[in-house]
């Protein structure tokens, strides 16, 4: 494995990588991270073959490659285009493509109930973020929205259609991690649906990872509906000897109690490593697990609001942001601070930090 | 009286028959073909300048030679039969009355392609003719054109035929592999292209049944001969399938050199709009290209003639044109409400996406709201800009060319007659009752620099 392996130039909104051959526009654009990832509802890294399908990560190639340097006609998916050597690729600099963005989650939002208060997934679903970042303030569609009965896929899955985008995350889960895949899609257009057909439950080993794909609030965990908001919880890593998956989870928990078991996801939400229903919907218990510390979660989540990790101190990053220099008027704001004091940590105190908790803790001290 | 290639025998007394057809000259291509060498017929179907005759009107020689050819690979040639273009009925006229001239076509394509199983994916709805393209494949079969060592030159064909389930996207040609292959109908996102992974991940290449049963008379004439025929780059003769407000509907064989005035009008082809009315409007190529007025369809907005070929009707883009598309002629007279008109294509969109991906399959099912809003004297003029809004959105967003095809005929009927549209809205009572009839379209065109 030691031999060169092919690297490719490629330009996304004028930055500048070299990525292996085989790599997707979108890849290349998570490399970089930051503003420049085009937003994917129905890619997942995991899953071969997926992708393609919802258009929210459209871009527009400029210059097709060093060898071919005309653009391409159309905008393309990232999620499934591969880089060419050359390559540049415009993403938030198109003005093409954002208009195309907007229209598509115009599109996606058009059938889907507008009703993030009620839904199970609201504060850690994916359209609602998609929404909120380009998404109008107000819809432009004034017929009836698609609707369907809720469904139980057996003991442990809930299936509401109608918030549904129809990513297929789901068919190729069942399809690539479980046994059998027993469900799938019926019908067309925009009255396609996912269904078992002739009423059957997913009771596969696996199958419960189809909840952790689903990008909206259209899987939903029976164990967990409306037991607590997801802001609510505190998520850390857990491990437990698992004999049929790594066991490698995050416990969903609010005070002692375990409220939920997913896998752990990765920062675009992507599954690291799926677990078995066993883990997922039957160790419910702190006992059944071993702990290992608070998960990470961007501080743009909702998630992160009353869930505090060990704080990264920004004294290191001072200089290098300033260039060596020490401006004299910069203090350190905790030390002159009654509130945030420093010797406070802040990861040992439960749920969202008043001031109250503060001059309790102080006291103590 | 144009030169007919295709339909010039189909009318011969049992040229069902294998017997008739073979004394009728036919299997002659055939005989010619496999005496060649693979790429040389390849190289004179390029010469020939044959372009696609489903719609996209893609030079078929230049698609056969981007063929992948691997080593110890099967290749496949299946010909796309699954003709649900509203509008277009040529390809089940060509294989009900001269099913052999197809059977021909692909024993001497998947010759030229090495293609030893050869598909037929035909629409369901074609029932009947299924029975017609067995019973022929059967007769070839017999006479020692179909099955092992053709005409003793070691080369192996079997010819199945397939029936779709009566699905507009399985004409799309990685839908229809998806099909054939037993698998729901979806595109496939491309790359790879069929050329390269098509049928069951094998090279494939996928041909309309008029393009295939063109490269016999391709075979018999020379490449040099047809490509002398018609003009400039829309060389042979193309099927069309007129219908319409037109007093004979049907399907012609025209070579391409005939002006589309002369098409609607003259008694050997369409014979003038029927009852005595006048032309509106027309969609030249199967429903999903652009519809045309009047005064833009009979001249391009340079005020020359326009012709029936793939250049001439396609001049002035979007803006002033429309395409060849895949021959459906349908003609629509000063009766015909518009907006109507496009809610019923537009309805007919949304019923036949796929659901795949999100522009089209929520999009269309908008715009047929929006358009039945319209129609029902209920819309507002706001409405018509979302419309336009909508379309813009779809086209060229979306995994396959269906998304077009249901955003074009929606913007074209927009651009052409937006005060038809405005009309609707602005007089919510008197559209329920009333037409808007011709207004200017049929009026002399006047020249724009």
């Amino acid at each position: 494995m030691a031999e060169e392996i092919k690297k490719l130039k490629v330009t996304i909104d004028n930055i500048t990588i070299d990525v292996p051959q085989g790599t997707t526009i979108l890849q290349a654009a998570r490399m970089i991270g930051g503003e420049v990832v085009p937003p994917a509802m129905c890619y997942y890294t995991k899953l071969q073959g997926s992708g393609g399908k919802c258009r929210t990560c459209l871009v527009e190639v400029s210059k097709g490659s060093e060898a071919d340097p005309r653009p391409m006609p159309k905008l393309v998916a990232s999620c499934r285009t591969g880089v060419m050597d050359g390559m540049e690729v415009k993403n938030i600099t198109s003005p093409k493509v954002l208009d195309a963005r907007n229209g598509v989650v115009e599109f996606l939002l058009l059938n889907h109930p507008l009703d993030c208060p009620v839904c199970d997934q609201a504060g850690e679903c994916h359209l609602q973020d998609l929404g909120y970042e380009h998404g109008k303030e107000a819809t432009r569609y004034e017929f009836k929205r698609r609707t369907f009965e809720k469904h139980d896929l057996g003991p442990y899955i809930q299936l509401h259609m109608t918030r549904c985008i129809l990513c297929y995350r789901c068919v190729y889960t069942a399809d690539q991690v479980s046994n059998k895949r027993v469900h799938g899609i019926l019908s067309r257009g925009d009255h396609a649906e996912i269904a078992t057909y002739i009423e059957k439950s997913l009771d596969n080993d696996f199958i419960g990872n189809v909840i952790d794909v689903c990008p909206v609030g259209a899987l939903t965990d029976k164990t967990f509906r409306f037991k607590n908001r997801v802001w609510f919880t505190k998520p850390v890593n857990a491990h437990r000897a698992c004999k049929c998956c790594s066991g490698k989870v995050t416990l969903w928990q609010r005070g002692e109690e375990v409220l939920r078991v997913t896998a752990r996801k990765d920062q675009w939400g992507e599954v690291e490593e799926w677990i078995c229903n066993e883990c997922r919907f039957e160790k419910k218990k702190t006992s059944d697990w071993v702990i290992e510390g608070p998960t990470h979660v961007s501080r743009h989540s909702v998630i992160s609001q009353g869930h505090y990790e060990k704080l990264s101190k920004p004294a290191e990053t001072f200089s290098k942001v300033h260039d060596e220099r020490k401006p004299k008027l910069l203090m350190d704001i905790h030390s002159v601070s009654e509130v945030n004091d420093p010797s406070i940590d802040l990861s040992v105190i439960k749920g969202p930090a008043t001031g109250k908790v503060f001059e309790q803790t102080k006291k103590h001290s | 009286m144009a030169r007919k290639l295709l339909l010039e025998k189909a009318h011969v007394e049992g040229i069902r028959q294998f017997d008739v057809y073979r004394r009728e000259g036919g299997y002659a291509a055939v005989e010619k073909a496999l005496k060649m060498e693979p790429v040389a017929i390849v190289e004179e179907v390029k010469k020939s300048g044959l372009r696609g005759r489903g719609g996209a009107g893609f030079a078929t020689g230049l698609k056969w030679s981007f063929l992948a050819k691997p080593e110890g690979v099967p290749r496949y040639l299946v010909c796309n039969a699954d003709e649900s273009e509203p509008g277009t009925f040529k390809d089940r006229y060509l294989m009900e009355f001269i099913p052999h001239l197809l059977i021909e076509g692909l024993i001497v394509s998947s010759f030229a392609l090495g293609s030893n199983r050869t598909y037929i994916y035909i629409r369901g709805e074609y029932a009947w003719i299924v029975g017609i393209l067995e019973q022929a494949i059967a007769e070839a079969k017999q006479n020692g054109f179909l099955g092992k060592n053709i005409l003793g030159t070691e080369f192996d064909l079997e010819i199945y035929v397939q029936r779709g389930a009566g699905a507009y996207i399985c004409g799309e040609e990685t839908a229809l592999i998806e099909s054939l292959e037993g698998k729901r109908g979806n595109p496939r996102i491309k790359p790879p292209f069929p050329a390269i992974k098509g049928l069951w991940d094998c090279p494939t290449v996928v041909n309309n049944v008029e393009t295939l049963a063109a490269v016999v008379p391709i075979m018999n004439l020379g490449a040099e001969e047809y490509a002398k025929i018609g003009v400039g780059r829309s060389t042979g003769t193309k099927l069309i399938s007129a219908c319409g407000n037109i007093n004979k509907p049907g399907v012609y064989e025209i070579d391409m050199t005939i002006s589309v005035e002369e098409f609607i009008y003259s008694d050997e082809y369409c014979g003038g709009i029927a009852n005595g009315k006048r032309l509106k409007a027309c969609i030249p190529g199967g429903s999903s290209v652009p519809i045309l007025p009047a005064n833009l369809l009979l001249k391009t907005a340079k005020g020359e003639t326009r012709y029936m070929n793939y250049e001439s009707l396609s001049e002035g883009g979007f803006a002033s044109g429309s395409m060849m598309g895949s021959g459906g002629f349908i003609v629509l007279d000063e009766d015909q409400c518009i907006v109507r008109h496009t809610l019923t294509l537009a309805r007919f969109y949304r019923h036949e996406s796929c659901g795949q991906c999100s522009p089209c399959r929520e999009g269309t099912g908008w715009m047929e709201k929006i358009l039945h809003k319209i129609e029902s004297g209920k819309g507002v003029s706001s409405d018509i800009d979302l419309l336009w809004d909508i379309q813009s959105k779809i086209e060229g967003n979306t995994i396959c060319p269906l998304g077009d095809a249901a955003a074009w005929p929606v913007a074209a009927a927009i651009r052409h007659f937006r005060d038809e549209f405005e009309w609707h809205v602005n007089h919510p009572s008197l559209c329920l009752t009333q037409n808007y009839g011709l207004a200017h379209y049929a009026d002399e065109l006047s020249v724009v620099a």
